[in-house]
C-alpha cells in the first residue's frame, strides 16, 4: 500500500514540476464520524495550507508541506480527531526510491557508475571492463586464477608504464560480507584515474611505481551475500567430511598457519583450512606476488572497527620494522581523519584487534614486504557490516587519503 | 618365550604409535613446494603463541583490545538500563584503563571512557568498573558507572510518549523486512524499532560478554509487536549478534516489553542453533 502511495506520488512529481518535498508529511487521518469528517474537510478550503488530499475514503491521506505542520496538528488536536505520521520526511523516502530505481539500471561508464550504492558482483566485473576500455593506457586487467566455484580472480593494473616497477598491490573483498570494502574498491579505482595528472602525490606515485588492485578477491562469497546470507564470511569451499562450507581466506596463509586466532573446525568463521594455501583465492595472490617480485607495499582492506594495523596477528614478536610502520600509520590515520573527523586507532594486529594466524600481511611481512598493512573501514559497530551505502564514499575518500600517505612513504623510501 | 615376545612387539607396537602421533602436526606441515626456512621458525613461534595466555594487568593501553572490550561491556549496560527508540548510546573512547585480578573470583576493569549518544550526537566522560566472573558457570559481568549523569538524562520523553500511544492501541509492528537490510537502509517508521530491539538485544550482549568477545548487534531479523501487557508494549523479535573475536554471527530470539516509564524489560531469550550444518548436503560416499 505504502509503495503504491508513493510510486503515484513519484508519478505526479515527474509529471507536473520539480517539486521540493523536503520536510513535507503525510498524514493518516482516522475521523470517528461525519462530523470530525466535515472538519477535516474545512482543511481544504484553507488555501495557504497548501494541503494535497490523496484520498477521501476514510481513513484519509493528506500531503501537509512543513510550513503547515504545526497549524494542522494543532487543529486535529484541538478536536480531537485521531491522526498518525505515515511519512515523516516525503523528499527523503521519493529520494531513496529513486536511488533504488538508478542502482537496478546498469551504467553505460564510468562516469555515470554510481559509486553511492553497492553493486553485485557482475556489475563490478563490469566496471572493471569499462574502466579498461575508458584508459586503455593505463588500466589493463589480469586474471590471477580461478575461485573454488570458477569465477575469474581480477586484478586490475596501473602503470604509466616501465617494465615490472616497484609496486603497490591493494587488496579488498576478502572477506565477503565487508560490503563497503569491495565498494571501495572501486571508487579507488576511479580516484586512481581522475587523480593522474591532478593531484601531484598520486601523480608522483603512478609515474614511478604500479598499482594493482584486487576489488574482489572472494567472489564466491561475495555472490553468496548477495543471493543467500549477507552475513556470509568465508569461500565456498566443500570441505571434506564436513557438512559446513567454506574457509576464512584470512587464516590460510603461510603465517603462524594453524595456530591460535584460527579454528581447524570447518563450522566456524575463522576456519583456516586443510593446510596454508590451499584455498585458490589465496594461493592466485602468492603465486602473483611471488612471480613479481618487486612488490614494495601490500594492503589488504577489510571492515568494521576502523583501524590501520601492521604485523604480525599470529605472534607477540614485534615486527623488525615496527617503529617505522607504527609511525607511518599514525601519520595515515591522521590524514584519514581530516575529512570527516573519522577516529581510526592503530598498532599491531595481534594487541589492537585479536590474535588471528595464517594472515594475508604477516605472510607479505615475512616475504620482505616491508610496507604490509590491514585497513579496518568503517564503523565501529552501530551499523556494522551493513553500512548504509551513502557512507560508502565518504568511507572511501578519507581511507583514500591514508592510502596515499603509505604509498608515497614507500615512493620515498625505496628499499 | 611367546608371551615375553608378545610382550616385545606390543611395545614396540606403542613406540611406533607414540612416534607416528607426534610427527603429525600443522607446524610440520610443508605446504608450499617452494617455501624454504619457514617451518622451522614456526615452531619456536608456536610455543610463545602460548604464553599469550596471560591475561593484561595494572595500567592498560586504552587502544588495545582488552580496555576496548571492557568498555564495550560498559556500552551493553548503558543501553540496556537506559536506552529507548530514540535514545542509544555508543562507546567514542577509551582514555585510560587498569586491570587488576580479585583473588579467586575474577578481574576487575577501571575505566575512564567517553559514551556518546548516538541520535543527539551528544558526548561526555564517563567512569566505570566493569568486573568478570571468573569460574566454570559463566556468570555475567558486573558493572558500575559514574559521573556520567548528563548523558543519561537526555530528553527524548515527547518523542518515546508519542510512539507508545501510537502502538499502544491503534498501530502494529510487524516486519519481515530486516532492519537494516542489506544496503543499510532502515525505513523512517521503523528506525524506532531497529534503535528498540539494539537496547534489547544488550541484555543478551552484557550477559554472553567476557574479556575474549566483543559484540554487536549485527542486524534485526524480524520484529513483531505483539498484545499491549500491563500498559507496556510487548514484542517479539530475531536478532542476528556478532562476535568480533570469533567472527561468529550468534541468533537470538528474544520476548520483551517497552515503555516509557519502565524501559525495556526482557522477559525471554532464547538462542538459535548455528545454521553453519545445514549449508551443505552430506557427501555421498
Amino acid at each position: 500500500m505504502m509503495k503504491k502511495l508513493v510510486a503515484f506520488a513519484a508519478l505526479l512529481v515527474a509529471v507536473l514540476s520539480k517539486e521540493d518535498f523536503r520536510g513535507h508529511q503525510v498524514f493518516r487521518i482516522v475521523p470517528k464520524d461525519d462530523v470530525q469528517l466535515a472538519l477535516v474537510r474545512v482543511m481544504e478550503d484553507i488555501l495557504d495550507l497548501e494541503l494535497d488530499f490523496w484520498s477521501w475514503v476514510t481513513p484519509v491521506d493528506v500531503r501537509v508541506p512543513s510550513h503547515s505542520l504545526q497549524v494542522v496538528k494543532s487543529y486535529m488536536e484541538r478536536h480531537s480527531i485521531k491522526y498518525f505520521t505515515m511519512i515523516k520526511d516525503l523528499q527523503a523516502l521519493l529520494d531513496e526510491e529513486r536511488r533504488q530505481m538508478k542502482s537496478a539500471a546498469p551504467a553505460g561508464n564510468t562516469d555515470s557508475f554510481d559509486y553511492t550504492n553497492y553493486h553485485t558482483l557482475s556489475q563490478i566485473y563490469s566496471f572493471q571492463d569499462m574502466l579498461v576500455v575508458e584508459n586503455p593506457k593505463l588500466v589493463s586487467k589480469t586474471v590471477i586464477g580461478h575461485s573454488v566455484e570458477g569465477r575469474p580472480l581480477n586484478v586490475l593494473k596501473f602503470s604509466t608504464g616501465g617494465s615490472n616497477r616497484p609496486a603497490i598491490w591493494i587488496d579488498t573483498g576478502i572477506h565477503a560480507r565487508e560490503w563497503v570494502t569491495q565498494a571501495s574498491g572501486i571508487v579507488f579505482a576511479k580516484k586512481i584515474l581522475t587523480e593522474y595528472g591532478t593531484d601531484s602525490v598520486l601523480t608522483e606515485i603512478l609515474n614511478r611505481m604500479d598499482i594493482f588492485l584486487e576489488m574482489v578477491v572472494n567472489p564466491d562469497g561475495y555472490h553468496f551475500t548477495h543471493t543467500n546470507n549477507r552475513m556470509w564470511r568465508k569461500n565456498r569451499k566443500q570441505n571434506e567430511d564436513s557438512s559446513c562450507v567454506g574457509v576464512d581466506l584470512n587464516r590460510n596463509w603461510n603465517a603462524g598457519f594453524g595456530g591460535r586466532g584460527s579454528s581447524n573446525n570447518p563450522c566456524t568463521e575463522t576456519y583456516h583450512g586443510t593446510r596454508a594455501h590451499s584455498e585458490p583465492e589465496v594461493k592466485s595472490i602468492v603465486k602473483f606476488v611471488r612471480s613479481h617480485g618487486n612488490i614494495k607495499a601490500f594492503i589488504s582492506i577489510h571492515s568494521y572497527s576502523q583501524m590501520l594495523l601492521y604485523p604480525y596477528g599470529y605472534t607477540r614478536n614485534p615486527a623488525k620494522d615496527q617503529a617505522e610502520l607504527d609511525q607511518v600509520a599514525q601519520k595515515a590515520v591522521t590524514a584519514l581523519a581530516s575529512l570527516y573527523g573519522t577516529n581510526y586507532r592503530y598498532g599491531s594486529i595481534i594487541k589492537t584487534i585479536y590474535q588471528s594466524s595464517g594472515g594475508s600481511i604477516d605472510w607479505t611481512y615475512k616475504k620482505g614486504i616491508k610496507y604490509s598493512y590491514t585497513f579496518e573501514l568503517r564503523d565501529t559497530g552501530h551499523f556494522g557490516f551493513i553500512l548504509p551505502a551513502n557512507q560508502i564514499v565518504p568511507t572511501a575518500n578519507e581511507t583514500w587519503l591514508a592510502l596515499k600517505v603509505i604509498m608515497d612513504h614507500t615512493l620515498k623510501n625505496p628499499y | 618365550m611367546g608371551l615375553r615376545r608378545a610382550i616385545v612387539l606390543f611395545a614396540l607396537m606403542e613406540v611406533t604409535w607414540s612416534l607416528s602421533v607426534t610427527t603429525i602436526g600443522p607446524e610440520t606441515v610443508s605446504t608450499d613446494a617452494s617455501a624454504h626456512p619457514e617451518p622451522a621458525e614456526e615452531n619456536t613461534e608456536q610455543k610463545e603463541a602460548a604464553e599469550e595466555d596471560v591475561m593484561a594487568t595494572g595500567e592498560l593501553n586504552p587502544n588495545h583490545y582488552p580496555a576496548q572490550r571492557a568498555a564495550k561491556v560498559v556500552q551493553h549496560y548503558l543501553n540496556l538500563r537506559h536506552g529507548s527508540p530514540y535514545k542509544l548510546f555508543g562507546l567514542k573512547e577509551v582514555h585510560s584503563g587498569n586491570a587488576e585480578e580479585v583473588a579467586d573470583s575474577g578481574r576487575k576493569y577501571q575505566l575512564e571512557i567517553s559514551v556518546h549518544e548516538i541520535i543527539s550526537n551528544t558526548k561526555e566522560k564517563c567512569s566505570a568498573e566493569v568486573f568478570f566472573p571468573s569460574g566454570a558457570k559463566q556468570l555475567s559481568p558486573q558493572v558500575q558507572v559514574s559521573s556520567c549523569e548528563e548523558i543519561l538524562k537526555l530528553d527524548a520523553k515527547s518523542e518515546e510518549e508519542a510512539l507508545y500511544q501510537q502502538y499502544k492501541t491503534n498501530k502494529t509492528v510487524c516486519t519481515e523486512k530486516r532492519l537494516p537490510d542489506s544496503y543499510g537502509h532502515v525505513d523512517p517508521e521503523m528506525t524506532p524499532f531497529w534503535h528498540l530491539s539494539i537496547v534489547a538485544s544488550s541484555f543478551i550482549m552484557l550477559k554472553e560478554s567476557t574479556e575474549n568477545t566483543l559484540y554487536n548487534m549485527a542486524q534485526v531479523a524480524n520484529i513483531t509487536q505483539l498484545a499491549t501487557e500491563n500498559d507496556q508494549l510487548k514484542f517479539d523479535c530475531h536478532v542476528l549478534l556478532h562476535d568480533m573475536v570469533s567472527q561468529e554471527i550468534p541468533q537470538w530470539k528474544l520476548l520483551f516489553t517497552w515503555s516509557p516509564a519502565e524501559g525495556v524489560k526482557v522477559l525471554h531469550t532464547e538462542q538459535l542453533p548455528h545454521i553453519h550444518q545445514s549449508e551443505k548436503q552430506a557427501k555421498p560416499n
